[in-house]
């Protein structure tokens, strides 16, 4: 392309940095007999009976468009199931819409809520769409670097320390993705407090919610005044293994719903109907098999922390999701060059920490959505590894 | 042990009976050694029956013939069906066995090295007891599947090797 004719691209768009993660993925897919620890998504397929429902749909030609904010009764079964686990009432006709994954509606509430010069205070390491989204929305992004001594829980000290007057937005994500981390009731009390002081809204994504070891997840939405000022973003990718159904979903106060309905009745129209079909089978019948799904991620982590021991690996003991975040710190490389190295001469990939934000330098995400047997081969790769690497 | 754990355990080796007691400890919050003792009252009360291994025996040599047979039989007094499921299963030819409902009675699984093997064991051995009726022979052309693993198309994981 000619210089004149780039000059047309939007700044924009083009000052973004492009994923982290793209650019391992087009290594690690040229790399034959590759055994892979870096999905992000399920491996078990989507169960049958969610798949069936969905052709059904397509069967009885259920193929037009549904109503903007997604069809009526999967919004009162997500209602439903909701009050269930959240023990929160929202309105199915007000305060819930179906996006496009919970990716969409990430975009969107940004979208709805930021002027120019708003800041969005974000914790980092955390999934690669925070930061470009903010900044497409016209908003400026402010990271709070987790830490790792802190099991990469939000502080309230480190929230205050990053408030300014322009602030509007917090958006966490907890169980979360790279780390694994999750946040208590006891944690989020305090970062409620300060939230509701500082007059801000919370965009808290826990499109991993269903996915937790060691306690039932906790919304900040649910802690007493943070219902009308928290948009909790979640999904049926994770929880249900449907990442290529594209459907996820958005809650919130009706003004805001209101809003964000509006930006995606203009971009997007409406979810795919036949995902949204899926999603009322995934809502009405679709808990034993999360629960099945839960009790195997736990297995495999517990298998992985084990593994992780025994190399003498330091990793925190990550109670969500389904990712490890090993500190690789002692062998004196960026986490780039390690998940590099460890392609090349192991083929195992891994994703590099920094791939989640800056603070992710010196770990690893490790993904243990995989098999016993799959873990097992890896850890092989991954031992050898680090011992030709601390013999030198 | 609980209930549940017993049960994961039991999930866990039924679809890899190799993993040992020290891997299947850590996985469930357990000691080895109750995992051992777990195990080993699991055998002992026949829950655990055995511990096999899936062969793709057509990879090795395509002599191997697999026949399923129908049974319908004429049971005899109120344990009728017993008797007879006795008499069948004590035939080493005899891989699974099951009474079935519908237009028959007993399903029996065959496996042989060649036809004629079969075909003699069929006539000699089932349809010559007494309370058998009918047999119906079907031979097996190709096993795509057993035990929920499939056979000749290698598992493929179909995500992309590296995803946010
Ligand atoms: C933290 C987090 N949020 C959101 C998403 C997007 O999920 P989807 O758009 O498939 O619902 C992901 C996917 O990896 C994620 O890890």
């Amino acid at each position: 392309m000619s210089d004149s004719m780039r000059e047309l691209l939007s700044k924009t768009v083009t000052n973004l940095k492009p994923s982290g993660i793209r650019k391992f993925f087009d290594v690690a897919k040229e790399i034959p007999d590759c055994v892979s620890l870096g999905v992000g998504e399920p491996d078990f397929d989507t169960p049958w009976h969610i798949r069936e429902a969905g052709i059904e749909a397509l069967k009885s030609g259920k193929t037009f468009y549904t109503s903007n904010a997604g069809m009526p009764e999967l919004r009162k079964e997500i209602c439903d199931y909701k009050k269930k686990k959240m023990g929160l009432t929202y309105d199915p006709m007000k305060e819930v819409f179906i996006s496009v994954g919970g990716s969409e509606a990430i975009d969107v509430a940004l979208r709805a809520l930021l002027n120019p010069g708003d800041e969005v205070v974000f914790v980092e390491p955390c999934f690669v769409s925070y930061l470009p989204c903010i900044v497409m929305a016209g908003g400026i992004p402010v990271s709070i670097p987790l830490k790792e001594e802190n099991e990469f829980r939000l502080t309230p000290q480190e929230l205050e320390a990053a408030l300014t007057p322009k602030t509007k937005v917090l958006m966490i994500s907890f169980p979360n993705n790279p780390t694994g981390a999750i946040m208590e009731r006891e944690d989020l009390e305090k970062i409620a407090e300060i939230v509701i002081a500082h007059n801000l809204i919370v965009i808290s994504d826990e499109i991993y919610s269903e996915l937790t070891y060691k306690s039932e997840h906790v919304s900040i939405a649910s802690l007493p005044g943070m219902q009308e000022r928290t948009i909790v973003i979640d999904g049926f990718s994770k929880a249900f293994a449907m990442t290529g159904w594209r459907l996820g979903y958005a809650l919130g106060n009706a003004e805001i719903m209101e809003q964000m309905i509006k930006i995606h009745q203009f971009a997007i129209m409406c979810a795919p109907t036949v995902s949204q079909y899926a999603a009322v089978k995934a809502m009405k019948d679709g808990e034993k098999d999360v629960v099945m799904m839960r009790e195997s991620y736990n297995q495999r982590r517990k298998y992985l922390m084990n593994e992780f021991r025994k190399l003498d690996l330091p990793c925190f003991e990550p109670y969500g999701a389904f990712y490890a975040f090993p500190n690789i710190s002692e062998f004196g490389m960026t986490s780039e060059e390690f998940a590099t190295r460890l392609l090349h001469e192991e083929k195992l990939a891994v994703v590099p920490g920094s791939a989640f934000g800056e603070c992710g330098e010196g770990f690893i995400r490790v993904s243990y959505a995989y098999s016993i047997e799959e873990l097992k081969e890896a850890m092989r790769r991954m031992g050898k590894f680090i011992k030709s690497l601390r013999s030198k | 042990m609980e209930q549940k754990k017993t049960e994961q355990i039991l999930h866990l080796l039924a679809k890899d009976s190799r993993l040992t007691n020290q891997e299947i400890a850590v996985m469930l919050d357990s000691t080895e050694d109750e995992v051992a003792e777990t195990v080993h009252q699991l055998e002992k009360d026949k829950i655990i029956c055995g511990y096999h291994t899936l062969v793709d025996w057509n990879k090795v040599n395509d002599e191997d013939v697999t026949a399923v047979v129908e049974l319908r039989v004429t049971p005899q007094g109120g344990d009728g069906y017993e008797r007879i499921a006795e008499k069948i299963k004590d035939f080493p030819q005899v891989e699974t066995l099951y009474l079935m409902s519908g237009t028959y009675d007993f399903l029996v699984m065959i496996k042989g090295t060649t036809l004629k093997e079969i075909s003699l064991f069929v006539s000699g051995n089932l349809a010559s007891m007494e309370e058998v009726q009918s047999t119906t022979t079907h031979f097996a052309l190709t096993k795509y599947k057993e035990l929920g693993v499939s056979f000749a198309t290698p598992k493929s994981d179909k995500r992309m090797v590296v995803t946010p």
